[in-house]
């Protein structure tokens, strides 16, 4: 078919992100042992409550299994094959952002995240990380006047050891699943959010997740705090250079809402997704989870999952506080040999607690796109009420969708609405579309877009038009 | 003797399908200002002709070519022959959920403006546009916001595809079966649509069963089509011994031939 050939070339990938930023590193030695621990511990000056932490996880690491329950394909990671700290050189002491190397503000620069004074974004406050460090945070004297602290984890650990200790592995505990707990083991660095109480949060905050060397891994931990009545909206992007090697990544991210606080959390994941032969690409094995803990808290997930070889993602929600709130809007691209396996859990706990899901996978190529998610309604959720719509979209007919909603009620007094769609792309739409003088791969786009609109609709105003513009790139090609 | 040049100049068209031969030698020209009407049995090879013409990917040109404007366009994709101003109105037009109907019409427009070197029109210059073409099809611009053809009834999908037309201001424009599944009031309202916009310097051919929009519309010349070729071609009086003698009584006509 005519059409079989056109798809595949629009389908095909262009990732302009691919550059390697030639800079010195401090890499460690291979390998994941307790030295390795205790030296990266040691680099970081951590107090002895964190060390004890980290070496608690490994140990429970060491006993667990890593999973195999999504059926995804890819070939054994070896966990003593990979460089646990890498960090740029630069001076010791970082006292303005004029210190930090030209080359590393360049990089952000190229990504369209620029730093500098001069330059930097002027409605958002950025952190930026670059393999496992933070090199620089924006507004930072800014939001610090609204009793903002926005900083890097690392950063946190030392100025702010009351809430890490307090939080930190409260939401996800260590034991909480196999990559979790290897991220609790040698988490390097990663943001740090506190919102005092009655604050709105003057401007979108973000963070900028960059994996520049091939040989490590990437293990990010981000923790959000929003105290009573505040809020705040989170940004989060990554990507990477084009590596022929396969990067792990497994990131955790714990968020924590106390009465009538809000938090929202949006990310466009982008990494390395490997090339057409499914060489290549990050291993994304993501733990998001955010606690309602307070009455009328509402945490809200929105992502846009483009890259990486093979996603493995649920930001979730527990719904403890009374009336508190959980949101999850999703878009999955798959493309070539991609496999994404992507959901969310809703469990609620108190009473008249509510969730909504949206999620639009839409997989091209030979990819393989799931949706997989838990609602579960706990003994005390009196009067809780989940909505979920699953769809999906095929492009081509090589790949798959699928949908595994997973759903368990103790509560009688509680409803559970699930709506499921799948829908392929047709000869007939694209030829309706084409006869109206619309070019091949902007109909294919234009119905892409449209597709995901009520997730799109959730995202912050740039990012919105920023996903828009991504999808369009991934679907780009050269067409016949 | 003809003065002008014809707009669409169809030269003994052979195409297939999965290798099922469909059309068998079709010929056709269209001058400018000409309203020709193609009647014919269900399956005879009409609505594949009009898909043909406009680049339908499904079929497989084997021998003979389409001439636009004075150019070979067998080769070409369907946006290009839609950019140069070959309008198809679909029997069964499309739905296309999530595509807001708005953005399609501007977009189509867009294309069509750039390809005649004309400025392309934002989203408010185009609203204005668009408002004035609507009193053209008696539509509501509620539509406008709802996604393509999705929910229209019948008739709402129809009156869509003449404000397509109205917008794209096509060179030629081949109607399929545009009258099907309306009412009679929807009709008329399609009809003085059709007629609003044609104008003599377009070509169009009504594809149709029923003597009932050529009553709206009389045609210059009538063909009748049986599988897959041009079996006779009358006046508009052609349609009328048809509607009074059925089909049967063109199958005489392929005897003669």
């Amino acid at each position: 078919m005519v059409n079989e050939n056109l798809v595949k070339n629009v389908v095909k990938e262009t990732y302009k992100y691919g550059f390697v930023t030639d800079i010195e590193t401090e890499k460690i030695s291979k390998g994941l042992n307790e030295d390795i621990i205790r030296l990266i511990s040691t680099k970081k000056e951590e107090p002895e409550y964190l060390l004890n932490f980290r070496l608690n996880a490994f140990k429970k690491w060491q006993q667990m299994k890593e999973p195999n329950w999504a059926e995804l394909g890819y070939d054994a990671i070896n966990y003593q094959d990979i460089i646990y700290y890498s960090a740029p050189k630069q001076k010791e002491k970082i006292s303005s952002l004029d210190e930090v190397d030209p080359k590393l503000l360049e990089t952000f620069d190229k990504l369209g995240i620029p730093l500098t004074e001069q330059k930097k974004l002027t409605n958002v406050a950025v952190d930026a990380v670059f393999d496992s460090v933070s090199i620089a945070t924006t507004f930072r004297e800014e939001l610090a006047q609204h009793g903002v602290i926005f900083c890097s984890i690392s950063e946190a650990v030392k100025n702010h050891s009351d809430l890490i200790e307090k939080y930190l592995g409260s939401v996800v505990p260590v034991t909480d699943n196999y990559f979790a707990a290897l991220n609790s083991a040698v988490f390097s660095d990663g943001s740090f959010v506190y919102i005092p109480k009655g604050v709105k949060c003057p401007m979108d905050l973000s963070s900028y997740f960059r994996i520049n060397s091939g040989d490590s891994g990437q293990f990010e931990r981000t923790l959000i705090i929003a105290e009573e009545s505040s809020s705040v909206s989170y940004l989060e992007g990554c990507t990477a250079p084009m590596f022929d090697t396969n990067t792990l990544h497994a990131a955790v991210v714990e968020l924590i809402a106390l009465d009538d606080a809000s938090i929202k959390y949006s990310t466009v994941q982008n990494w390395y997704a490997g090339n057409e032969e499914g060489v290549g690409g990050i291993f994304n094995f993501v733990t998001k989870r955010g606690k309602c803990l307070g009455k009328r808290s509402k945490i809200s997930w929105s992502q846009v999952e483009t890259g990486s070889a093979i996603t493995w993602k649920y930001p979730s929600c527990l719904l403890l506080g009374e009336e508190s709130i959980g949101e999850f809007y999703s878009v999955a691209l798959t493309n070539n040999l991609q496999q994404a396996d992507t959901g969310t859990k809703m469990i609620h706990i108190g009473p008249k607690t509510k969730s909504t899901i949206v999620s639009k996978g839409i997989s091209a190529g030979n990819s393989k796109n799931s949706y997989r998610g838990l609602v579960r309604m706990g003994t005390k959720a009196i009067g809780a009420k989940n909505y979920s719509q699953c769809d999906s979209m095929l492009i081509g007919d090589q790949a798959s969708a699928n949908t595994f909603p997973y759903i368990t009620s103790q509560q009688q007094n509680s409803e559970i609405e699930h709506e499921a769609s799948t829908c392929r792309i047709s000869e007939d739409q694209l030829f309706y579309l084409q006869s109206r003088g619309i070019e091949f791969e902007e109909a294919i786009s234009m119905m892409v877009s449209g597709f995901c609109r009520d997730v799109f609709n959730q995202l912050p105003m740039e990012f919105a038009a920023e996903a828009d513009k991504l999808l369009a790139l991934k679907l780009e090609g050269s067409v016949g | 003797m003809k003065e002008s040049e014809p707009i669409l100049k169809v030269n003994n068209l052979f195409a297939s399908t999965d290798d099922l031969p469909i059309l068998k030698g079709v010929s056709i020209n269209v001058y400018p200002g000409e309203i020709h009407a193609i009647m014919g049995r269900n399956g005879c090879g009409k609505s594949t002709f009009s898909k043909i013409i406009a680049g339908h990917p499904s079929y497989n040109i084997t021998e003979g070519e389409i001439n636009f404007l004075g150019t070979n366009v067998t080769s070409l994709e369907p946006e290009e022959r839609a950019q140069a101003g070959i309008f198809l109105g679909f029997q069964y037009p499309i739905e296309i959920p999530g595509v807001s109907n708005l953005e399609f019409l501007r977009v189509s427009t867009n294309a069509r403006r750039k390809f005649l070197k004309k400025e392309e029109l934002d989203t408010f210059d185009f609203e204005d546009l668009v408002k004035e073409k609507l009193e053209i099809v008696k539509m509501d611009s509620a539509f406008l916001s709802r996604s393509v053809n999705q929910g229209f009834s019948g008739g709402e999908k129809k009156r869509n595809e003449i404000l397509q037309m109205a917008l794209l201001e096509p060179k030629i424009a081949i109607l399929d079966e545009t009258d099907s599944g309306l009412d009679i009031d929807a009709l008329r309202i399609v009809a003085s649509g059709i007629k609003k916009i044609s104008n003599n310097k377009m070509g169009i051919i009504l594809i149709t069963h029923y003597q009932r929009l050529l009553d709206e519309i009389k045609p210059d010349y009538v063909h009748v089509m049986s599988d897959g070729q041009i079996i006779k071609t009358g006046g508009s009086d052609l349609a009328l011994e048809l509607e009074k003698n059925g089909y049967e009584w063109t199958d005489n006509f392929v005897k003669e031939k």
